[in-house]
């Protein structure tokens, strides 16, 4: 099925993201491995790019909903975006708490990240079996 | 929303790509469109109407006025 254009471009970064997310991630974690003590300019430039790149995913799909001229295509990613959001920040609080009466093992912040990834794909779910799906 | 764009459309032998096309939307816009999964904004619910020259209550059932209502 052909695309629009605000999805090919939505593609495109997404795919431009992932690679240079997965590129600075290897790059990262190799510079840490070999200079584990690091902590100047290069080291905190080497912690975020990654994260940049994640961050880059986030603009992707902000732009996306500004350019898609189809309103029932926005509509499913305004659901799919707000589904995330209610489950990554649902998980985040409920995690904080237990995490502060020493319930639960501290974990490192990014995973919110990978938990609103996650909501994407539930909300996709959701949205197929209620109002229908995109592709 | 009720709506008498699947045959509207069957009248005319467009596919939903077709009329997707016409109306410079999705084939998904106009499936769910048409099986009343998703309500059109109101600019294009005009310019649906528009494209079959038509009021727009004679494509799109006033939910107020829908049988049991």
């Amino acid at each position: 099925m052909a695309k629009s254009l605000a999805q090919r471009r939505y593609n495109m970064a997404v795919l431009g993201c992932s690679a240079g997310y997965a590129a600075a991630l290897f790059g990262a974690a190799a510079y840490f491995n070999n200079h584990p003590d690091a902590r100047g300019v290069t080291a905190y430039a080497a912690a975020t790019v990654p994260a940049l790149l994640i961050i880059g995913v986030f603009v992707a799909i902000g732009r996306y909903l500004i350019e898609e001229r189809d309103e029932y295509l926005r509509l499913l990613m305004v659901r799919q975006s707000l589904i995330a959001s209610g489950l990554a920040l649902s998980v985040a609080t409920l995690w904080g708490f237990l995490e502060s009466f020493g319930l639960a093992p501290h974990i490192d912040a990014y995973w919110i990240a990978v938990v609103w990834f996650g909501g994407l794909g539930v909300g996709s779910c959701i949205n197929k079996f209620t109002v229908g799906r995109a592709a | 929303m009720n709506n008498r764009l699947r045959e509207l459309r069957g009248e005319r032998g467009w596919s939903q790509q077709h009329l997707g096309d016409l109306l410079e939307v999705s084939r998904q816009s106009v499936n769910a469109i048409e099986a009343g999964r998703y309500d059109p904004s109101l600019p294009l619910a005009f310019r649906i109407a528009e494209l079959f020259e038509l009021k727009i209550e004679e494509v799109f059932e006033s939910p107020s006025r829908s049988p049991g209502k």
